[in-house]
């Protein structure tokens, strides 16, 4: 697994990939930053972990495109799957090699709070609170990404359809909004539709409430995804 | 070492590999022999647990493949048809993965160096794989294969796009690995497979065809002897094709004449089958005689592999006719590589500057 990581947090660099996804991750959040932070003269930072939840829908499909995808386009996946390591050190070296990428992108929260502390008091507990809510979240939009990646031989493909997946689930949510009042089907479509949201979870977090239960939902979204990844490759094997 | 029973592969209704046995002794190379599409690439699949086989069994050293993948897999090394190379990293780089991927317990640097000095990429070690040219790719693609020294190779087609030098040294490589290691391989270029081989499996559409050495095969397959005659007639025209064609056909023991392309002016070839019992060589160095012609040429050329491959892998489904027409084209393939290169080469080159000169022999097979 860690050959295959370290391989993998390797090709993120020589591709380009990571300093695209960088920058793009960078220069937004730092928009953001100072349009919810700065501008408005204010030291708490939900607002901007709201808006934040986006730039993360949108750069997790760049990270994860070409994971597996580009790997059976060129057969290098011959390689990895005669070489004596199982498909989960395949799945998981490529998960954390994104998700470290993805850790190292969000990061640079701690460079906004440090700014903060010089216009005012940063409100840590918030600050975590959301930090880590914005990993399981991610760690659970990669996993999405890579199964995806393992679906298809094209990257542009993967990373497409990736990006309509997420952006779906996330539409879903506001589309059955308000069918919370409405009457019994329309309260087990909101019920069923917001049981596998990802929104409401995340910005429940933003709104200061560190609910167990949706990291437990990003954690097990994120263990599912790899196994169906698994899965996938195992079934190419058999067909 | 490994052992195949019974192996077989459906796609969907289509049965890619049906039904393959074989077995392979410890030190042994085998090579693998079979047109495009008939199912060698997918046994090497199988045989290294890239994919899976619809029913049979592949045992490495008596582990088998689908039960305990990981220590199967950690006894074979293999050089898939497209090396399985990132061209974004260098050779270096490259190959270092490749090491702990396979978690390889020997000294790392001085055994990733004998793997370059016997691949001989040491020079580009430094270099970026997209920037190398296919033979030092697939050189790099057999380093990977190396690595870990595994004691069952599983190369398919290992010299595709390597240079005439190179691939001789792939070949004398792949020989002294045989002493150690255990050796599958497949290829296209016959001459290839017989010289580096001990043992030839033939493999056409999903059956094996032929097992054993070219000279079992050759032996099971056919009794008959070919000769190629070159005879000077006494009017150094078409009409001596055929009369000397049918003189011979006359004589006790020959079942089939055929008069082949004029090679020098106004003097044609002919191939001569007999039964195998007859020597008629003496019989038409007699009748020459007698006529007044001269043989200027006679080559005996048994079976070849060409001849078996094509022999195996054509028979079915056409007609006698067609069958003489087909195995006929290779022909001067075949000479040339029988009776050495160089001098068939040559021949060649003669031959064409000859019809070039003379414009009335267009060159035809017939």
């Amino acid at each position: 697994m860690l050959a295959i990581y370290r391989r993998e947090i390797g090709a993120f660099f020589t591709s380009g990939i990571a300093y695209v996804f960088l920058t793009v991750f960078w220069l937004v959040s730092g928009i953001f930053f100072y349009n919810e932070v700065i501008a408005r003269g204010i030291a708490d930072t939900s607002s901007l972990f709201e808006s934040m939840f986006y730039i993360v829908m949108f750069l997790i499909p760049v990270l994860t495109m070409k994971l597996l995808s580009e790997e059976k386009k060129n057969k290098t996946d011959q390689g990895l799957l005669t070489a004596p390591i199982s498909l989960w050190d395949i799945v998981l070296g490529k998960y954390f090699a994104a998700l470290t990428l993805f850790v190292i992108a969000e990061s640079i929260i701690f460079v906004y709070a440090f700014v903060i502390n010089y216009l005012g008091d940063v409100v840590w507990s918030t600050l975590l609170g959301n930090y880590f809510a914005m990993l399981f979240l991610g760690a659970a939009f990669i996993a999405v990404g890579l199964f995806i990646s393992s679906l298809t031989e094209n990257q542009m493909a993967s990373a497409v359809v990736s990006l309509v997946v997420l952006f779906v689930i996330f539409l879903s949510e506001r589309l059955v909004s308000d069918f919370e009042n409405g009457g019994f089907f329309k309260k087990t479509v909101f019920k069923a539709v917001s049981s596998i949201a990802f929104y409401s979870r995340y910005v429940e977090f933003t709104r200061g409430v560190f609910s167990l239960p949706s990291v437990v939902f990003f954690i097990s979204a994120a263990f599912l995804f790899n196994f169906f990844t698994v899965k996938v490759l195992e079934k190419r094997r058999w067909s | 070492m490994i052992e195949v029973r019974n192996l077989t592969k459906k796609y969907g209704d289509k049965l890619a590999v049906n039904n393959i046995s074989f077995k392979v002794e410890k030190g042994e190379i085998l090579g693998f022999l079979g047109p495009n599409g008939a199912g060698k690439s997918t046994t090497m699949n199988m045989l290294t647990g890239y994919i899976s086989s619809t029913s049979g069994d592949v045992l490495i050293d008596g582990i088998d493949i689908l039960e305990d993948p990981r220590k199967a897999k950690a006894n074979i090394g293999y050089l898939p048809e497209i090396p399985p190379i990132y061209v974004d990293m260098t050779v270096e780089a490259y190959l270092g993965f490749v090491y702990d991927m396979k978690k390889c317990k020997l000294p790392r640097k001085a055994h990733l160096k004998d793997v370059c000095n016997l691949c001989k990429i040491e020079d580009v070690r430094g270099r970026i794989i997209k920037n190398l040219s296919k033979g030092y790719r697939q050189r790099v693609g057999l380093a990977q294969a190396l690595i870990n020294n595994p004691p069952v190779l599983i190369l398919d087609e290992p010299t595709v796009g390597l240079d005439p030098n190179q691939i001789i040294e792939i070949r004398t490589l792949i020989k002294k690995l045989g002493k150690k290691h255990t050796v599958i391989l497949s290829s296209h270029i016959l001459p290839e497979i017989q010289a580096v081989c001990d043992r030839i499996i033939i493999i056409n559409k999903g059956t094996v065809a032929a097992d054993g050495t070219a000279d079992e095969i050759a032996k099971n397959i056919t009794n008959e002897h070919k000769m190629t005659l070159r005879i000077e007639g006494p009017t150094h025209t078409a009409d001596d094709k055929r009369l000397i064609a049918d003189a011979v056909r006359a004589l006790d023991g020959v079942t089939y004449v055929r008069a082949d392309m004029e090679r020098e002016r106004g003097i044609y070839d002919y191939d001569v089958e007999t039964d195998g019992k007859t020597d008629v060589r003496r019989a038409i160095n007699k009748l020459c005689a007698e006529n007044g012609w001269n043989i200027l040429m006679l080559q005996l050329s048994d079976l070849t592999l060409e001849d078996i491959f094509l022999k195996i892998t054509m028979d079915e489904g056409i007609d006698k006719s067609d069958d003489k027409k087909s195995k006929s084209k290779p022909k001067i393939e075949i000479k040339t590589t029988e009776s050495g290169k160089l001098r068939a080469v040559q021949e060649n080159s003669e031959e064409r500057s000859e019809t070039d000169g003379s414009n009335d022999n267009n060159g035809g097979e017939e």
